[in-house]
């Protein structure tokens, strides 16, 4: 895991001290609201429904257990002891109060976090692959290259207003876990025939009103080159993109606009400009960053079996435990998502027991899934009962990843002052509905968002709901085919939309129909494709 | 006219009359121009030996396309005055400054002590801009002071 | 009727207009008529109130209650956590918001 150096430690610091500066003038009345509001968000702090809101970066999804534990003491101390995990892998809390803002960014700061660019029009946290450094399928651990783009980005002056924020993603296998086609730029690491490693860069893609999937602009930047063309791709954007119209403002609409050609020409044009001016790091800084994401010590010579005979726990191995490149040890998914609860949401207690299971058992190391679930990434198969045992008994033992349980739901209407309608509301019903027939449906990854916005990533699940406001009457559409994986692709409006009831009814005709249609094989997403949207729409409103 | 309030050059203040980028090719003599929003900075390229003063005006501080422009010439080799017009806010100093500007005169002048504050804030720089300023990354690896 | 509400300014507490002053309790919250955008400009630029707007409400025995869930749920707390609610105790809440 990378540890800040001095300098790293110097920056957050001054940062902190910027921020309490922000606030005092604030407060003193030398910077106006709409002076103020601009550098907050900066810094992620948001004015939502209730209260402040303040949004925590976890670089690319990956802490250590005392950063973890920190999240857990701020939720006790500054919120109302709890937080929430997001799908960019940040956590939020919910009840700030302005006044202690700069306290909470200090405590942070103390075991090197921050809020730095967790909103506003930025670039924003980079996301990553949550079983980056465990996966078997990945040509380099993906996190050392989104390191790089952290601390080029970070404080960047020429990109601190850009006509939108600005999201960036990396993996490295081809399995995709980080729904990087749907960022502004998504960058997949690759080898060629001689085994070097390289970035294929995909930009223009995004979620919102105008769903995009990113199209690849180059298939190989060489990996020495790589924090040049981000910058290339950036200054074509902060000098075309449209200001006009807020809702126009993302790098999707430029790239959609003058065509992924014309974009690549200039962005082309701009890198071959930019390769004079020094920008790349040297290797000897990918090298000290990539010495600080080596392989824990894992032990050898142990056993690959386990003792299955309980079955609650047998399940839970089957549906969140996953494969690990070094023998005898295993990735564990922890389910934020227990039926009828909050997707996302962990309590202070819970937040803390995950620090202490990966002091414990797990190498020190955490994980935060754009799926709002927490990774143990680095257990011992030996470990698994002790660690479930304790999950189960702090709420957090459910098996349902990416079973329709594992729901990706937005804040909504009960804590987000843009909603249109409850997300977590219609998420938990649905939750506790179905929570028997998980198994008998299998993989089904359901997302909603409490409006157009899409935080809840619901134009990229296999069933996506979107709430809107019809006539001052929360209202639920419902889509299907949506995936954020390999196989990206955007979901489909099945026609009118259902009140709170009839959404969750809607639900399960949708799984009926997959149940009664599917093939040996078929996840429902499959059956989906293959027989598309008639049937559904038959039994939805035939 | 906005006054310049932070100049940080030796030089003798440039007063000469402003023209617009478009006109700017034309003008044989005019050595100082104001740069637009929308305003393509690299027109400006083939006259860099004329330029002694560039104004970059921002309408809004939240329209960061005067911080492209201001690199874009300084990266080509413009070494005259830069400065910064509009709505240029103590919180943007920092960023300006390593964009390569060198003077300001914000519409509304700043409070001094704010300014000086903001300009001193960062002990370092992450990435390589326009102010000449070794990024983190030659400070861990010993290049540059 | 129409009422003002905002968040203060240090706390970010959802408050509503009372008539003299501020308060958390939107049964308190006084109709402001066509006064209310000249409150808010007067109470944000003494710092008191941060995001004011105006919004529709009907008069109840129970004190005024706002037109669109958007902002009845502002005024009790999220519907997913009751336990967070100003009222927490008060069995007609949920009603009162949906
Ligand atoms: S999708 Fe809409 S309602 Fe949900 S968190 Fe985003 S902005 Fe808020």
């Amino acid at each position: 895991m990378y540890v800040y150096d001095q300098f790293d430690q110097a920056m957050v610091d001054a940062r902190v001290a910027e921020f309490r500066d922000q606030v005092r003038r604030r407060l003193e009345g030398h910077l106006s609201e709409d002076q103020f509001k601009p550098l907050r968000l900066m810094n992620g702090l948001y004015l939502q429904l209730h209260a402040y809101m303040l949004r925590v970066a976890i670089p690319y999804g990956t802490l250590n257990s005392a950063q973890m534990r920190m999240l857990g003491q701020i939720a006790a101390k500054y919120d109302r002891g709890y937080g929430h995990f997001t799908t960019r892998q940040n956590i939020q809390y919910n009840w700030i109060r302005l006044e202690d803002a700069g306290d909470i960014l200090a405590d942070l700061a103390s075991v090197g976090m921050h809020a730095i660019q967790t909103s506003g029009n930025c670039i924003r946290n980079t996301t990553s692959d949550q079983w980056a450094g465990a996966a078997a399928d990945e040509v380099a651990d993906p996190r050392p290259y989104a390191e790089l783009i952290r601390q080029w980005s970070t404080f960047h002056p020429e990109f601190c207003a850009l006509p939108r924020k600005f999201k960036m993603a990396v993996i490295a296998a081809e399995a995709d876990r980080a729904a990087m086609r749907l960022h502004d730029i998504g960058i997949r690491l690759v080898k060629n025939a001689a085994g070097e490693l390289g970035a294929q860069f995909y930009v223009g893609g995004g979620m919102g009103r105008t769903p995009m999937i990113a199209p690849p602009i180059r298939d190989w930047v060489p990996i020495d080159q790589f924090i040049t063309y981000c910058e290339a791709c950036l200054r074509v954007y902060n000098r075309h993109g449209r200001r006009d119209n807020k809702y126009k403002a993302r790098i999707k609409i430029l790239v959609h606009e003058l065509g992924a050609a014309e974009y690549t020409r200039q962005v082309e044009e701009e890198f071959a400009h930019l390769l004079s001016q020094g920008i790349e790091p040297p290797a000897a800084e990918l090298a000290r960053i990539a010495a600080q994401f080596t392989d824990p010590p894992f032990e050898t010579g142990l056993p690959d079996s386990m003792d299955l005979a309980d079955p609650a726990f047998a399940r839970w191995v089957r549906v969140n435990v996953s494969g690990h490149k070094a023998p005898g040890y295993a990735v564990v998914t922890v389910s934020l998502k227990p039926a009828g609860g909050i997707p996302g949401d962990a309590s202070a207690a819970q937040i803390e027991l995950l620090a202490d299971l990966a002091r414990d058992h797990g190498f020190d190391e955490l994980r935060v899934t754009h799926t709002q679930n927490v990774v143990l990434p680095h257990v011992r198969k030996a470990d698994l009962y002790a660690i479930w045992q304790r999950l189960e008994a702090t709420g957090m033992g459910s098996a349902n990843i990416d079973r329709i349980g594992d729901i990706i739901a937005c804040p909504g209407l009960d804590y987000c002052s843009l909603a249109n309608a409850r997300s977590i509301p219609v998420a938990q019903a649905i939750s506790a509905r179905m929570a028997a027939r998980e198994d008998e449906i299998g993989e089904l990854k359901l997302k909603i968002s409490g409006c157009i916005n899409a935080c809840g990533h619901h134009h990229a699940g296999h069933i996506g709901i979107l709430g809107v406001d019809r006539k001052g009457v929360e209202n639920y559409q419902l889509l299907l085919g949506g995936s954020e994986g390999a196989d990206c692709s955007l979901g489909t409006i099945t026609g009118p939309g259902f009140d709170e009831e009839g959404i969750v009814g809607a639900v399960e005709t949708a799984t009926e129909v997959y149940l009664a249609r599917r093939e040996a094989g078929e996840r429902f997403l499959d059956t989906y494709r293959r027989i598309g949207m008639a049937p559904f729409k038959e039994a939805l409103y035939g | 006219m906005a006054e310049v309030q932070f100049r940080f050059r030796n030089d003798e203040l440039v007063e000469d009359a402003m023209v617009t980028v478009d006109a700017f090719g034309q003008q044989a003599n005019a050595s100082a121009v104001r740069i637009e929003p929308g305003d393509e900075p690299r027109d400006l390229l083939p006259h860099l030996e004329r330029l002694r003063l560039v104004e970059v005006n921002f309408p809004a501080f939240t329209d960061g396309r005067g911080l492209s422009a201001a690199r874009i010439l300084r990266e080509a080799g413009y070494a005259g005055e830069l400065r910064a017009v509009g709505d240029v806010l103590v919180d943007q100093l920092a960023a300006l400054r390593r964009c390569g500007f060198d003077a300001f005169a914000p519409e509304v002048p700043l409070n001094e002590d704010d300014a000086r504050a903001a300009l001193a804030r960062w002990p370092a720089a992450y990435q390589p801009a326009a102010d000449g300023r070794a990024p983190l990354w030659a400070l861990r690896h010993g290049q540059g002071a | 009727m129409k009422l003002l509400t905002g968040n203060d300014l240090k706390s970010g507490a959802v408050i509503w207009w009372d008539g003299t002053g501020w308060s958390l309790h939107v049964e308190q919250a006084a109709d402001v008529g066509g006064e209310g955008d000249v409150i808010a400009a007067r109470e944000g630029a003494a710092r008191r109130v941060v995001a004011a707007y105006v919004v529709e409400a009907e008069g109840t025995p129970q004190g005024p209650r706002p037109l669109h869930i958007k902002e009845r749920i502002r005024a009790i707390g999220p519907t997913v956590r009751p336990d967070l609610a100003l009222r927490p105790a008060d069995p007609a809440l949920g009603e009162w918001v949906i």
